[in-house]
């Protein structure tokens, strides 16, 4: 055994020996013997390099041709601008023959008018009137000119100053139109990679600010505390890099979608407990809530400077057209240069500013207007409380009152098309004019729609149960 | 175009780099000086970060009173800007209750509806005892009064369109609009030059965007065949609609559209044009009607006329003109028309009052004068600088006309020494121009009278000497021979 094991080892060393040393095949060429193995792997570099030189396979890039492009061109078909016109969008609203007070005309025929959102009563009063007319006869209609190109009037500067004094501020800044306010603010501070929580059922301008702003946004469920808290948690929980990310909240003190009021004191708390800033649009309860009308701030009793950005719209209990912003003296600054709807656009009409100046005046010198509009609110709140189908959806305390049905229809269209008749019968048969939600197709808001009755100081208490009589009437028979 | 001369190109960016230099000098010794000091943000981001507001601190502080200067007047001919004077070297700025009478070159006040006017003023007051200052509602609850109602009539008819929708602000018109007629899946072409709101909007509505060379019809149409060819981005369908806006005049160049090639390149490959006029509506074309009437294009062939009041009929707002079924679509879903407080109706009544001086209606010719008036005004304005050796941008007919000024330090010089010669001009720096263009603007009114304008066109002279902006040759003035004033013979080379 041994013996054949040596055998063949010995016989494969000789046959492996043997092949080392054979002489290897050869060639000559041109005079010059070349070694065989040699020429092998001579051949296998050259082969090896020439395809490391090759491209990798693609199918060759045709670029379209002229003529391509031109029967594309030809084929292509667009949509038309917008879509066909259905029976819904023919409705016109009603026309106002008269001014927008508690009682104005409609078609020949004096109506109430719950549709206004003049809180405080000024519209057609004399004093602002006056200083109106003092205004135009001065300084004409319009400004003619941006903020930064001589479009700044004294009178601009003066109203900032006094709104600022009114509310306790250092500084404030004026924007020539309400809706344009709050998304100019929104981009001008939250920029890309910023976090932004706010509560899902802001209005139109909010959401748009919003998303110009190119920011991270999440959303809280309405009105919902715990919602907020446990958003904010998740939000920082972890995150260490919290000292250069700004951070916002954006919530609206009355919700213009639902006549909810958001609960300053703890929205305070939670922003200070997790370091976030607060930017509070006010558009319906500046002039309205507090007991000097400062708005949610003073109802609260938050002091001032822990809000860092108020925004609010002029159009509604001032009774005059435009917004202003309000905070500390390093924010109202920053936005002179770039919040775009305050350098891009023409300034506000001096002789709103004088309405805006005159009806903050008004405000100082009668804090009973705002006595009389909480009465108000209270009477229509219990006179409406047992409408038939129809069910108060705001806070007791919100000058919008707001309705929703009580069982709703599978769609809004539907709870709509329902509304819409309450509020036609009522503006017909007993002279109430009311008006409904309207929702835009761009509007992310999933709120239930209803009716909206705007509740003014100017309004006297027949009036107000007429509307309730009025409402009961018709819901009864619509709904039915 | 703008011809940019090599030496000033070179010196304008020394200055820009010293100006940064020293900028960051002094950031550094601020941050030195505050090691020590204690922030009092309590762990708050700060509202700008680092070099976010550079260009505010250290650039636009030291010349802040050239800009946002307060009047006490109507923004007419001739106004009194308010004095201003500052204890911390311009960081902050206090009124005085002094003013100065200056002649008023910069607000935008083409037709001198501004101050109050004797058709206007009275209906005004009078719809503001009627209807009050506000309706304090939206356009669809109660904010639709009979004024409105005529408004839209008139624009539609002023304008040479079916129909028209008025929004309470000019900025607002084009944000809230856009977004409306073209979302995800569509493709806005837009010009370079196109104004904020427009860019605005276009970023609200959530369509893909494609900017085009300034005023050039044929790098348009390259833009439309490579799009329509590409279809949208990454799924390669074909796009939704395509939309092209331009503007009638250009604020910062005041240079016309081109409007009949861009609209000829439109109709050929089926996009649709949006056309903002907002300067150009009432102030050029022989009746006011705008950039259609002045190059003889149809109304009908652009879909959509956007528009405000602010600059030629002295109030406040916009409009949109275009067919009965897109304003219908609009009314029902456009946000500014569902959300935002109405316009105001002495506003309403202003514009109602201009466009029938304009038109006129009112019984007499004011219109068709104030028309002849500053299309006059504006020619023999633009020659006369041309003639002095500035650099004007803008096509003739063009009521907006900007002079070159390029280097930095020019900027607050011109400004300040024809302020102190009582004119008042406006200059215009990045970030709303490119960095080495900047310049001064004048926008010519037909408030302006002959002397007005000689005075300005001496002081900005004399003015122009002395900062050194008169960058091509003077013509020699021309001897006697003018038809109808004396030569203008003092303004020598």
């Amino acid at each position: 055994m041994m013996s054949a094991l040596m055998n063949m080892t010995t016989a494969l060393r000789d046959w492996v020996s043997a092949l080392y040393d054979a002489p290897p095949t050869r060639a000559v060429v041109f005079g010059i013997p070349i070694d065989g193995h040699l020429v092998v792997e001579a051949l296998l570099i050259v082969v090896i390099l020439f395809q490391l030189t090759r491209k990798s396979y693609k199918p060759p890039k045709r670029p379209l041709t002229e003529k391509e492009i031109d029967e594309l061109c030809e084929e292509w078909m667009p949509e038309p601008l917008c879509p066909p016109i259905t029976e819904d969008m023919q409705t016109e609203p009603p026309t106002l023959e008269s001014a927008a007070r508690p009682h104005t005309t409609i078609g020949g025929k004096e109506v109430i008018n719950f549709a206004s959102a003049n809180y405080l009563g000024l519209i057609a009063n004399e004093k602002i009137i006056g200083s109106c007319i003092g205004s135009l006869e001065k300084y004409g209609v319009g400004s003619c000119g941006p903020r930064g190109f001589y479009g700044t009037i004294d009178v601009h500067l003066d109203c900032e100053t006094k709104i600022a004094k009114f509310l306790g501020t250092p500084d404030s800044i004026l924007y020539s139109y309400g809706i344009s306010t709050i998304f100019s603010v929104i981009p001008a501070f939250c920029k890309k990679g910023d976090i932004i929580v706010a509560d899902e059922g802001v209005q139109w301008g909010v959401q748009n600010g919003l998303y110009l702003s190119r920011s991270t946004v999440v959303y809280f469920k309405h009105n919902d505390m715990a919602s907020l808290a446990n958003t904010l948690e998740k939000l920082t929980r972890g995150n260490k890099r919290a000292e250069k990310i700004r951070r916002y909240i954006v919530v609206e003190a009355i919700y213009q979608n639902s006549g909810q009021m958001a609960p300053l004191d703890e929205i305070v708390r939670l922003k200070e407990k997790y370091r976030f800033r607060l930017i509070l649009e006010e558009s319906h309860s500046f002039g309205v809530l507090g007991n000097s009308g400062r708005g949610l701030a003073e109802y609260y009793g938050v002091p001032i400077e822990k809000i860092d950005i108020i925004t609010a719209g002029m159009g509604n209990a001032l009774a005059t057209d435009g917004g202003f912003c309000t905070g500390s003296v390093r924010v109202v600054d920053h936005q002179r240069l770039s919040s775009s709807g305050y350098v891009f656009s023409a300034s506000l009409p001096p002789y709103l500013a004088n309405a805006a100046i005159s009806a903050v005046d008004y405000l100082e010198e009668n804090p009973s207007v705002l006595t009389t509009l909480r009465n108000n609110i209270a009477l229509l709140w219990k006179g409406l409380s047992d409408v038939p189908g129809l069910e108060i959806a705001s806070h007791p305390l919100s000058p919008i009152i707001f309705l929703k049905l009580k069982k709703s229809t599978s769609s809004p269209k539907g709870d709509l098309q329902l509304l819409e008749q309450i509020a036609k019968r009522a503006l017909e048969e007993d002279s109430v004019f009311l008006v409904t939600t309207k929702r835009s197709s761009l509007d992310r808001c999933r709120l239930p729609v209803g009716i909206r009755l705007f509740v003014s100081a100017g309004h006297s208490e027949s009036d107000l149960v007429k509307v309730s009589n009025s409402l009961k009437r018709v819901a009864v028979s619509v709904l039915s | 175009m703008v011809r940019l001369p090599y030496t000033t190109a070179l010196t304008t960016l020394f200055s820009y780099g010293l100006l940064f230099a020293f900028g960051q000098l002094r950031d550094l010794f601020r941050k030195l000086l505050d090691w020590f000091r204690s922030k009092d943000l309590k762990g708050y981001a700060p509202i700008c970060l680092g070099l976010e507001d550079f260009y505010v601190r250290r650039l636009y502080l030291r010349i802040q009173d050239c800009f946002g200067r307060p009047i006490a007047s109507a923004p007419d001919a001739w106004i009194d800007v308010v004095e201003r004077y500052s204890n911390d070297n311009n960081k902050t700025l206090h009124r005085t209750s002094n003013s100065t009478k200056c002649l008023n070159l910069g607000s935008y006040n083409y037709l001198g509806f501004a101050a109050a006017d004797e058709y206007c003023t009275p209906r005004v007051i009078e719809s503001l005892k009627k209807y009050s200052p506000s309706t304090c509602s939206v356009r669809v609850d109660g904010g639709t009064t009979q004024l409105h109602a005529e408004l839209e009539e008139l624009v539609a008819r002023f304008v040479g369109k079916p129909a028209a929708v008025l929004f309470g602000m000019g900025y607002v018109t084009n944000s809230a609009i856009i977004p409306c007629l073209i979302g995800k899946g569509g493709l806005l072409i837009s010009d370079s030059l196109n104004h904020n709101s427009i860019v605005n909007g276009a970023r609200g509505s959530g369509a893909t965007v494609r900017v085009f060379q300034h005023n050039s019809p044929s790098h348009l149409e390259e833009v439309l065949r490579e799009q329509i060819a590409e279809g949208q981005p990454r799924t390669h369908r074909p796009w939704k609609k395509i939309i092209v806006i331009v503007e009638g005049i250009y604020s910062m160049e005041g240079e016309l559209c081109k409007l009949p090639e861009i609209i000829a390149v439109c109709k050929k490959y089926k996009a649709y044009t949006y056309l903002d006029e907002a300067h150009s509506i009432g102030a050029i074309g022989k009746s006011g009607r705008g950039v259609c009437e002045l190059l003889g294009v149809d109304p009908a062939d652009v879909d959509i006329m956007m528009g405000t009041f602010t600059k030629s009929f002295g109030s406040c707002g916009g409009y949109i003109a275009a067919s009965k079924e897109i304003i219908q679509y609009l009314k029902y879903t456009c946000p500014a028309h569902l959300y935002a407080t109405s316009m105001s109706p002495p506003a309403v009544q202003q514009v109602i009052s201009a466009i029938k001086v304009i038109l006129g209606e009112d019984g007499s010719n004011r219109g068709a004068q104030k028309l002849a008036r500053i299309r006059e005004n504006s020619n023999f304005f633009r020659s006369e600088l041309q003639k002095m050796g500035f650099e004007v941008l803008g096509d003739n007919d063009s009521p907006v006309m900007p002079i070159m000024l390029y280097n930095p330090a020019k900027i607050p010089a011109f400004s300040r020494e024809c302020l102190r010669q009582n004119v008042a001009v406006v200059t215009v720096a990045f970030p709303a121009t490119p960095l080495l263009l900047a310049r001064a603007r004048i926008c010519i009114s037909a408030a302006h009278t002959r002397e007005d304008m000689i005075k300005g066109l001496e002081v900005i002279s004399k003015v122009g000497d002395l900062v050194g902006i008169k960058y091509f040759p003077t013509e020699p003035p021309k001897l006697a021979k003018e038809a109808h004033k004396k030569p203008v013979a003092v303004i020598l080379p």
